[in-house]
């Protein structure tokens, strides 16, 4: 048994590594074999033959192609990203800049995401093809069809410009922008540990409707696969026999059905929390947040690779280490993967 | 020559069709066939959403074939002078921001739209089918390897991994096309993997093998279309995804150019404009809604149909 289980280990660490060695390929592909010329990118179609030359030598590109891959595996794996051109910074510096803000707006989607989702996919499931049921079905369905993008403009226009019930792009009003320090980079928290209420409240407003926003199409999916475990749970012997024992219904729905597919529903929220990062490329584009997505966008648009790249490869590899996360916590969780 | 006979001429020609195709017993290969998908449209049609959807995607169709007829001012025709004009009669969703109608642009759109899907599913589904039954199909190394790539493009989001590789071929239309396709294939892979590994043994299999077919000959033939039912369904329930993704990649002006009538940079157009013109920006939005939404009904209804082992 010990043993077996040491194997399973190493072949998924091995798997991981295959995964992410792709991954690397997969980058250095797209960023040194397609039309894209990243000297030209620096020197402009105006240099001479001598300063293109130079260039291609100090970014390493007349080397032959293995070599080159190797050294992008070493500068990649010891967290070098390149400058970005755009900022005059470097990559990585940046990445560590506007991750906070990503992280915190998608922290606040998944709690809004989770907190709906939930209860509604356990209600949708008990009342079966009740008015429930249907509304659940609808609002998954329009989460899943709806563009982000312009369910925020929408959602600007309404509860920004028209009623005034939320803040409006950025993450603080202009007035409170620089009021307070950075230590944690989650601009709630660090209002709080100055203990600023103002900025703490004018925060939370920002943050509301982009959250929203970006939780709904987590919200969508979450409450649709809730649905379906619970329904796979209720339809089980067991869930009959505790009602033969007199449980009432939602003792037997709260203490077996529920608890059943709890293993199974971390699963699904961590996957969720990923496409979080997706949703993010847009909703961030649209609410002017200052996070990973924003960047990514700005420096797809200044035509930055080194920016784009480095942004591709840690989604990916945020994606990887979810994923082994869920995998991990599958195998503490359930008692029949032991 | 059934035709012929007495009561056959007497019978109205509906009553004689449904009759042959709810007959019990079948007298052809054809008739068998036309009778499945008799029955299948049947069932496809008892459902309302599905023909909801469907009606959508039609009149989607419709729209964009007829868009020099329904819209024939053509989508480029500026009026300065009717700049951001609200809603009216002349103009039934008022004008954009060059004073052009965004009802004629909407048109216009439907057909970059369409094309858009069709050639994402022209390019995904023989790239998803020839990888997934070919892995399936032959197992070992081949499978490994192939599975081993699948999971490296599974591993993005597929925004994340377009916008790089728009990133890499520059922005416009057909590039869009492209790395969408580049970000949409794996699902479909592995979908086809999964059901060619349920009947690669199966005895069918085994005696058009013993015949001597090649394994070209089996996977073209004898595992190809036992799958298409399920690659139909999942193209269809993804090609709601893949037209956000690609109305995402015309927002952030990476997609369609102007002065081409893109809906998501339609909508991206309309930002500088909200307070004042909200519709330059609403209407396509609710055009992405509901064509996605329609592809997702659609799906659904499918799926019902089609491959009716998995039921959520």
């Amino acid at each position: 048994m010990r043993l077996a289980g040491l194997k399973g280990v190493v072949r998924q660490a091995g798997s991981v590594a295959a995964t992410l060695l792709g991954l690397l390929a997969l980058t250095f592909f797209i960023g040194r074999m397609l039309p894209n010329d990243p000297v030209l990118a620096i020197v402009g179609d105006q240099a001479d033959q001598s300063t293109y030359d130079m260039v291609r030598h100090q970014l390493g590109l007349d080397k032959p192609l293995y070599v080159q891959f190797f050294l992008y595996i070493r500068a990649m794996l010891s967290g070098d990203f390149g400058d970005a051109l755009f900022t005059g910074h470097r990559v990585a510096d940046d990445l560590m800049k506007v991750f906070p803000a990503t992280v915190e707006l998608a922290t606040f989607a998944i709690i809004i995401g989770v907190g709906i989702g939930v209860p509604l996919g356990i209600l949708a499931a008990v009342y079966r093809g009740s008015l429930i049921d249907h509304v659940a079905r609808v609002v998954g369905l329009l989460g899943y069809s709806s563009p982000a993008f312009w369910l925020g403009l929408m959602g600007l226009i309404l509860f920004y410009a028209t009623l005034g019930w939320v803040g409006g792009p950025g993450r603080l009003d202009v007035a409170y922008m620089d009021s307070i320090d950075t230590h944690t980079g989650f601009m709630t928290i660090d209002a709080l540990w100055e203990g600023d209420m103002e900025v703490f409240w004018n925060a939370v407003s920002h943050i509301i409707l982009p959250a929203s926003i970006l939780g709904y199409g987590s919200m969508a999916y979450i409450s649709r696969m809730t649905r379906s475990f619970m329904l796979e749970q209720m339809a089980q012997e067991y869930m009959v026999a505790a009602r033969a024992k007199g449980l009432s219904g939602w003792a037997a729905i709260r203490r077996h059905a529920f608890r059943n597919i709890l293993v199974q529903l971390v699963t699904v929220i961590a996957l969720a929390y990923a496409f979080l990062l997706e949703g993010a490329v847009l909703t961030e584009t649209v609410f002017a947040w200052p996070g990973f997505g924003h960047y990514l966008v700005a420096g797809l648009l200044a035509g930055d690779m080194n920016a784009v790249l480095a942004c591709v490869l840690i989604v990916g590899i945020i994606f990887i280490a979810l994923n082994l996360l869920t995998d991990l916590l599958y195998r503490l969780m359930d008692p029949r993967t032991r | 020559m059934t035709a012929l006979q007495g009561p056959d001429r007497t019978r109205p020609i509906n009553a004689g069709l449904r009759d042959w195709l709810t007959a019990d017993v079948t007298t052809s290969p054809w008739q068998a066939r036309a009778q499945r998908v008799y029955l299948g449209w049947r069932r496809l049609s008892s459902n309302r959403l599905t023909m909801f959807g469907l009606a959508v995607l039609l009149v989607l169709v419709v729209v964009a074939a007829l868009a020099p007829v329904i819209a024939p001012e053509g989508y480029d025709a500026q009026s300065l002078n009717g700049r951001l004009a609200a809603p009216s009669a002349a103009h039934w969703l008022g004008t954009d921001d060059l004073g052009r109608d965004v009802f004629a642009r909407m048109v216009y759109g439907a057909r970059v739209t369409l094309m858009i899907a069709c050639l994402v599913a022209a390019i995904v589904a023989p790239i998803g089918l020839l990888v997934g039954t070919v892995a399936g199909y032959f197992g070992g190394w081949v499978d490994t390897l192939l599975m081993r790539i699948n999971d490296v493009f599974l591993s993005f989001p597929s925004l994340i991994l377009a916008l790089g590789f728009v990133a890499a071929l520059g922005p416009g239309i057909r590039n869009a096309i492209i790395a969408i396709a580049l970000t949409a294939w794996p699902p479909i892979a592995r979908l086809a993997r999964a059901e060619t590994l349920t009947f690669r043994n199966a005895d069918y299999i085994a005696a058009v093998r013993i015949q001597g077919a090649s394994a070209l000959r089996i996977i073209l033939r004898h595992v190809v279309p036992m799958c298409l039912p399920s690659v139909v369904v999942r193209i269809t329930l993804n090609m709601a995804g893949i037209i956000i993704t690609a109305a995402g990649l015309g927002f952030l002006g990476l997609g369609a150019q102007p002065p081409q009538p893109e809906w998501g940079s339609m909508l991206s157009a309309g930002r500088a404009h909200l307070s004042g013109a909200w519709w330059i920006s609403a209407v396509p939005g609710i055009a992405i809604l509901l064509t996605s939404l329609a592809f997702n009904l659609l799906g659904d209804g499918l799926r019902d149909v089609l491959d009716p082992r998995s039921d959520t």
